[in-house]
């Protein structure tokens, strides 16, 4: 890399805005070079093929009580003083910030995760052998998903003294194997491509797919559920940023009542941005790290920014992201603590048959085998919210759905809608059991995770069936 | 070095490094929104973005590369790329890629507008927010929100057959939204719909909307429905409003439509279609009343444009006519494998994203009838409007869709407010039960269409107006 640092620009921006807007003006600025690439396929062969290397700056001022923020890709001297200009003068023609936190004072910052360097600076070759590793392993099934890399170097500074610098590396793989219009799915985030076995999973979602063979069309209701990890990462998601959202708590509009037994007692869910492939600052320069939301069933805290904070008389937790006075602090990185013990051994007759394959591992086997009559429910999706205060949500399941009777998975079923309120349906004495292997499930966005096992739940309600 | 020279340095990059085809296009884009919430501004963000984008076509596999920086080092380095990226897809090759002929032309071309947006005042653009949810907040609204955002965008398009392109399109648009909270759920209206309606055009569209003179009522409306009757559950005769039925063709339609989830390229992710090609010009889509077309020519609508991101000029053509399929949104190499001549709606949503299939303006063609005539026609039924949740499966066929608002219908006449209102079923069944349509057409702007990985946003519009459908299932809940 050529050039001034990220850090150094970050300085030179708060430097130009404390030159052209007088001392008593704050500044935070964000600098960000990215190199991303996903390498996409379809029909078992890559049709589109990406890579960018961008640079991207975030300012944000407050000057005689005003606030505003821009951004832009132009570092050289002239883009970054027209940048301050122009977010300086927008300021000036703002009204007054009533709530403006202040900036966030000099502070050490966390340790973040080791950077991969392989990962980071992987070529297309490697991530298109890994989607050939995919491609031969789903044994002539169509397949199609993709396998991207991510790599981030960000350094932040602000006009009250604070600077801090990271780096963050993330690969994920994500693919799909059909048989005659029904697919099985395996997805993975992990710190390292190295950690990607395009050959594994390519195999598990052919596996899946050929369990899925020859679905029936069940009749809508309440169905006890076993969910795996992927389906338990859009509860994750849609819990983090309709409930754990400290503005949407302060709006009113959240579920969420710290100090409230609102889950079972099995439910423990951790924000871990350092945990993996995560940044060591938010956008306002804080600190990240481990924030427990739910323990034992009991909720602990929302998320905050130094806005959101304030508003609450509490500390930020780490969580301010660009836009976040509209959209609120949003905890990206889940993880659903997995049973200590895991739930009992596996059991060989949760298969049988044309079914087989659909179950991928122990935790599913044991959890399916409690099961009188229920649903194994691989994916969600596309999930929207009804109410975010009481969070019901509508989607369908996706990429396979198995009827389990008598602890065996006994036949695919046809993909069902359902419409159901998350925190009720992980509510005390509904959750009936929980795998103890948490899997790491990416993000539409690097740098996000999910991290569940697999969950077994007493009722969901699935309001329609494939045909309406 | 002109945005032109970099945009020709990066094809011939790319062309030199053993690329058959490649294209280029350099943008600029300057952003602004504004926030508000009860009465105070809550967030000013102006965003300012520039660079390149370069594809290459090697043999039967493409690849991409983009970079911020327009100097000539940077644009043949990432044409380079490009190219080596595109080496790297044929070690996984998919099936040989054709383009379908496009004329490679030299031409500019801009979008109406009046007003320019980005040089109204910002202290004008807050204070019609302010006003407007201050209003709302006085009028009982717990949580009164405003937004307007505008972009403008220069593109410069070359590529290796020719083409010669540039373009300035401007569009922006905004609305409010009131959210009173009651015992465990919250209600919300909003005006014109929720974040807003857009088009490609100035700040004009704006100031049509009048937001201030809708604030009140709508939030003496989100309060009234926390104490609402539900929406009943059963199946009834549904007339949605147009706001809503926009959305209702963007997702059951629209999305259909695109080639490339017909050809399975967005099998993993965004989904296939139930549509099957051979049945292009014989499947019955919906009743007669029905005809859709996609025209990315309609002045001001926010999916229009003069050229889209691979060349092709603005066409419009028919997607449904009379009830029956005919036509699908294309792109150069999707056209080619489906054996169509002619692409024309592809498009990226920046210069760091790859050109892909996409909507431009899908909607459809005015009906015989007012919204009060459909009303006065209905007997029993439920109206609905203003989208508040949206959910469809893969292949675009079984939906649920959540409204602001429900009307009940008796005896023709509208009468008390129902809160909670959904409606759920198949989207060709669904569009064979309607069976009245206004001429009230309006080209309702959708500025949040996601698709593709990595993720674009895309800009589509959808002239819809208010119709009927019969026997709908309405009233899910959880």
């Amino acid at each position: 890399m050529s050039g001034p640092t990220e850090l150094e620009l970050a300085g030179q921006v708060v430097e130009l805005v404390r030159r052209l807007g007088g001392p008593a003006a704050q500044a935070e600025a964000v600098v960000t070079r990215a190199d991303l690439a996903l390498t996409r396929f379809a029909n078992s062969g890559i049709h589109q093929n990406v890579s960018e290397s961008t640079v991207g700056v975030r300012l944000r001022v407050h000057v005689d009580g005003r606030t505003a923020a821009g951004g832009g890709s132009v570092v050289t001297a002239d883009g970054l003083s027209a940048l301050v200009e122009r977010t300086l003068a927008a300021a000036r023609l703002c009204p007054p910030d009533a709530g403006w936190p202040g900036l966030t004072p000099p502070m050490p910052t966390p340790d973040a995760p080791p950077v991969d360097e392989a990962t980071a600076h992987a070529e297309p070759d490697q991530r298109a052998d890994r989607v050939g590793a995919f491609v031969a392993a789903a044994g002539g099934l169509s397949t199609a998903g993709y396998c991207r890399t991510a790599h981030r170097s960000s350094a932040f500074a602000n006009s009250a003294g604070h600077s801090a610098y990271g780096r963050s590396v993330e690969a994920a793989m994500d693919g799909i194997a059909r048989r005659d219009g029904v697919d099985g799915v395996a997805r993975r985030s992990a710190d390292r491509l190295s950690d990607l076995d395009g050959a594994e999973l390519g195999a598990q979602a052919a596996a899946k797919a050929q369990a899925a063979a020859d679905p029936v069309e069940l009749p809508p209701g309440h169905y006890e559920v076993v969910f795996e990890p992927a389906a338990v990462a859009d509860l994750l998601q849609n819990l983090s940023f309709y409930g754990f959202n400290g503005k949407r708590y302060a709006e009113r509009q959240s579920f969420a009542e710290p100090g409230a037994a609102q889950f079972d007692r099995a439910v423990t869910v951790v924000d871990d941005p350092l945990g993996g492939s995560g940044l060591p600052f938010d956008a306002e320069g804080t600190g990240r790290g481990a924030l427990t939301l739910v323990e034992a069933g009991t909720t602990r805290a929302v998320a905050h920014d130094r806005r959101t904070a304030a508003e609450a008389g509490a500390e930020s937790t780490g969580h301010a992201v660009a836009g976040g006075a509209t959209w609120g602090p949003m905890p990206r990185n889940l993880r659903l603590t997995g049973a200590a013990a895991g739930p009992a051994s596996a059991v060989a007759r949760s298969t049988t048959g044309a079914a087989a394959g659909a179950v991928v591992d122990a935790d599913n086997a044991a959890l399916v085998a409690g099961v009188r009559r229920g649903l194994l429910v691989t994916d969600l999706w596309y999930t929207r919210v009804l109410d975010p205060k009481s969070l019901v949500v509508t989607g369908l399941t996706r990429n396979g759905v198995w009827l389990i009777e008598d602890g065996t998975v006994v036949r695919a079923v046809r993909d069902l809608r359902f419409t159901e309120s998350y925190p009720r349906a992980l509510g005390p004495g509904a959750v009936l059991g929980l795998g103890a292997r948490a899997v790491r499930q990416p993000d539409r966005v690097d740098g996000a995770w999910w991290a569940a096992p697999s969950l077994r739940l007493a009722s969901w309600h699935f309001t329609g069936g494939a045909s309406g | 070095m002109t945005e032109f020279d970099a945009a020709t340095a990066a094809v011939q990059a790319a062309l030199d490094a053993g690329a058959r085809y490649a294209d280029a296009r350099v943008m600029h884009r300057r952003y602004e929104s504004m926030t508000a919430r009860n009465g105070d501004v809550e967030e000013l963000t102006q965003d300012e973005s520039i660079g390149l984008g370069v594809r290459a076509l090697v043999g039967a596999s493409w690849g991409f590369h983009a970079v911020p920086d327009l100097s000539d080092a940077a644009a043949r380095d990432a044409g380079r790329r490009a190219t080596r990226t595109a080496m790297a897809s044929a070690r996984v090759p998919g099936p040989s890629v054709d383009l379908v002929p496009v004329e490679a032309v030299t031409a500019s071309w801009a979008s109406g507008c009046q007003i320019d947006p980005l040089g109204v005042p910002l202290s004008d653009k807050g204070d019609l927010l302010v006003d407007a949810t201050r209003t709302m907040a006085e009028h009982g609204a717990d949580l009164a929100e405003g937004l307007y955002q505008i972009w403008d965008t220069a593109k410069w398009f070359v590529s290796s057959e020719g083409h010669r392109i540039d373009q300035r399109i401007r569009e922006c648009g905004g609305g409010i939204s009131a959210t009173s909270i009651g015992d465990g759920e919250t209600q919300r209206r909003s005006w014109p719909s929720y974040r807003g309606q857009y088009g490609t055009t100035g700040w004009e569209l704006v100031e049509s909307l009048d937001l201030a003179a809708h604030a009140a009522q709508i939030a003496e409306e989100s309060r009234a429905l926390l104490t609402a009757p539900l929406c009943p559950a059963g199946e009834t005769d549904l007339i949605l409003g147009g706001e809503q039925l926009a959305l209702q063709i963007h997702e059951s339609v629209g999305h259909a439509i695109e080639l490339d989830r017909i050809l399975g390229w967005e099998a993993a992710f965004a989904g296939t279609s139930w549509l099957d090609l051979a049945q292009l010009g014989s499947l019955r889509y919906g009743s007669e009343l029905m005809n859709i077309t996609i025209d990315p020519t309609i002045p001001g609508a926010l999916g229009s444009f003069g050229f889209d991101d691979e060349g092709s000029p603005a066409v419009k053509r028919d997607a449904v006519r009379d009830g029956r399929w005919v036509g699908v949104l294309a792109g150069r190499d999707s056209a080619a494998m489906a054996s169509l001549d002619y692409g024309g709606s592809v498009r990226a949503d920046g210069w760091a994203r790859l050109p892909m299939v996409r909507m431009t303006n899908v909607g459809l063609e005015p009906g015989p009838h007012t919204l009060e005539e459909i009303i006065a026609a209905t007997d029993d039924g439920v109206l609905m409007d203003l989208n508040r949740s949206w959910s469809i499966d893969d292949k675009r066929l079984n939906f649920q869709f959540g409204c602001e608002v429900g009307w009940e219908i008796k005896k023709g006449r509208r009468g008390r407010m129902l809160r909670n209102p959904t409606y759920t079923g198949i989207g060709p069944l669904f569009w064979r039960s309607m069976d009245m349509l206004s001429g009230e057409t309006v080209s309702w702007g959708t500025p949040n269409c996601g698709k593709g990985q990595p993720g674009q946003v895309g800009h589509t519009g959808h002239p819809a107006a208010p119709a009927r459908f019969r026997n709908v299932r309405v009233g899910v809940s959880a």
